[in-house]
C-alpha cells in the first residue's frame, strides 16, 4: 500500500516530538517546586520515553514501559506523596550547592553527547522487539535471567513490607503528629539507636 | 531510519538532567525520581544500541533492567516511609544520624 505520506518522515517527525516532550517534562521534574507537578510531569516524561521505544520498533518494551513506568510505579510514587501529605517544599539548597550541581550536570551532558553523539554504528536487526520474538528469548536461552528477576521481586516486595510496616504503638496515621518523629528519634537515641527495624523493643511501645 | 546517535544524544540529555536534579534538589522522593530519569535513559540507549544487531536481545535485557528498577522503586519508597516516620520529613539535609 503506498501511502501519501513517506513512512520514515513520520517516524522522524515522532522522534522529535517525543524526544522533545521527554526533555522538557524532565526540566519540570527536576525544577518544579510542587512534588505532585513533578509526579505528573515524570508521568509525561515516561510515555515520551515510550514513544521513543515505539520509533526503534520494540514494541513489547513500549507497552512494558507504560504499563509498569507510567502505572504501577507512578501510581507509587503518588500514593507515597499523598500519604505523606507533602506542600511544595520551602527548602532549597544553599545557592553554591545548587549553582555547583549545575554545573557538574552540564558538564556530564556535554561528555556524554560528545562521547556518545559521535558514535555510528549501520545494520540490520536480526530480530524484532514484538511480544512474540521477546517470549521466545524469555522462555528459551534467558528463562534463568527471567527466573531470577521473579525472584528479585518477590524479595523486594518482602523488603518493602517490612521497611514500611508500622511499629506497635505506633500511631496508625503518619501525619498530623509533627513532633511525634522528632521525640521517636530522640528515644530511639538512647535506646541504642538500632534503626527503624529493630527499634519496636522501645519502652514506650509496651 | 534515525541515526542511533540521535538517540544516545536525547539519552544523554536525559540522564544529565536526572543527575542535575539529584544533585540539587532536597526532596527525597523528587531525587528518586530523578533516579528513576536516569535508568529511563540508560534504558533508552541499551534499546537503541540494540536496534542495529538485536533488538529481541536487547528487549529481553531492559526487561530485566525494568524489574530492578521496579524493585527498587517499592524499597526505596519504603525507606521514604520509613524516614518520615523516624524526622517527619523528606528533607534530604535532614538524615545527619550517621554524621553525613
Amino acid at each position: 500500500m503506498d501511502s501519501i505520506i513517506d513512512p520514515a518522515l513520520l517516524t522522524r517527525i515522532a522522534f522529535y516530538l517525543f524526544a522533545g516532550m521527554a526533555v522538557v517534562s524532565a526540566i519540570f521534574v527536576v525544577a518544579h517546586r510542587n512534588p505532585i507537578v513533578c509526579a505528573v510531569a515524570l508521568v509525561t516524561a515516561f510515555l515520551a520515553v515510550a514513544g521513543l521505544y515505539l520509533t526503534l520498533g520494540a514494541t513489547f518494551l513500549t507497552a512494558v514501559q507504560i504499563l509498569v513506568y507510567a502505572g504501577a510505579i507512578m501510581v507509587l510514587f503518588l500514593f507515597v506523596i499523598m500519604l505523606l501529605n507533602l506542600e511544595s517544599d520551602p527548602f532549597e539548597k544553599p545557592h553554591v550547592a545548587r549553582l555547583v550541581g549545575g554545573v557538574l550536570a552540564v558538564a556530564l551532558m556535554f561528555g556524554l553527547v560528545s562521547i556518545l553523539g559521535g558514535t555510528e554504528t549501520t545494520g540490520q536487526t536480526i530480530r524484532d522487539g514484538s511480544t512474540e520474538e521477546v517470549g521466545k528469548i524469555f522462555f528459551g536461552e534467558y528463562i534463568f535471567p527471567f527466573e531470577m528477576a521473579s525472584l528479585l521481586l518477590l524479595v523486594a516486595m518482602i523488603g518493602a513490607i517490612v521497611i514500611a510496616r508500622r511499629q506497635e504503638g505506633e500511631p496508625a496515621s503518619l501525619i498530623g503528629q509533627p513532633g511525634a518523629g522528632a521525640e521517636a528519634a530522640s528515644t530511639a537515641g538512647t535506646a541504642g539507636n538500632d534503626g527503624p527495624i529493630g527499634s519496636s523493643n522501645r519502652p514506650e511501645d509496651a | 531510519m534515525i541515526p542511533v546517535s540521535d538517540y544516545y544524544v536525547v539519552a544523554s540529555i536525559l540522564f544529565a538532567i536526572g543527575a542535575a536534579g539529584f544533585l540539587t534538589r532536597k526532596n527525597l522522593l523528587v531525587m528518586f525520581m530523578s533516579v528513576e530519569l536516569m535508568l529511563n535513559a540508560a534504558n533508552l540507549v541499551l534499546l537503541a544500541a540494540s536496534s542495529t544487531h538485536d533488538l529481541g536481545r536487547g528487549s529481553a535485557f531492559a526487561l530485566v533492567s525494568v524489574a530492578v528498577a521496579a524493585a527498587e522503586v517499592g524499597v526505596g519508597l519504603a525507606i521514604i516511609i520509613a524516614m518520615f516516620r523516624l524526622k517527619a520529613s523528606v528533607d534530604a539535609d535532614e538524615m545527619t544520624n550517621l554524621q553525613g
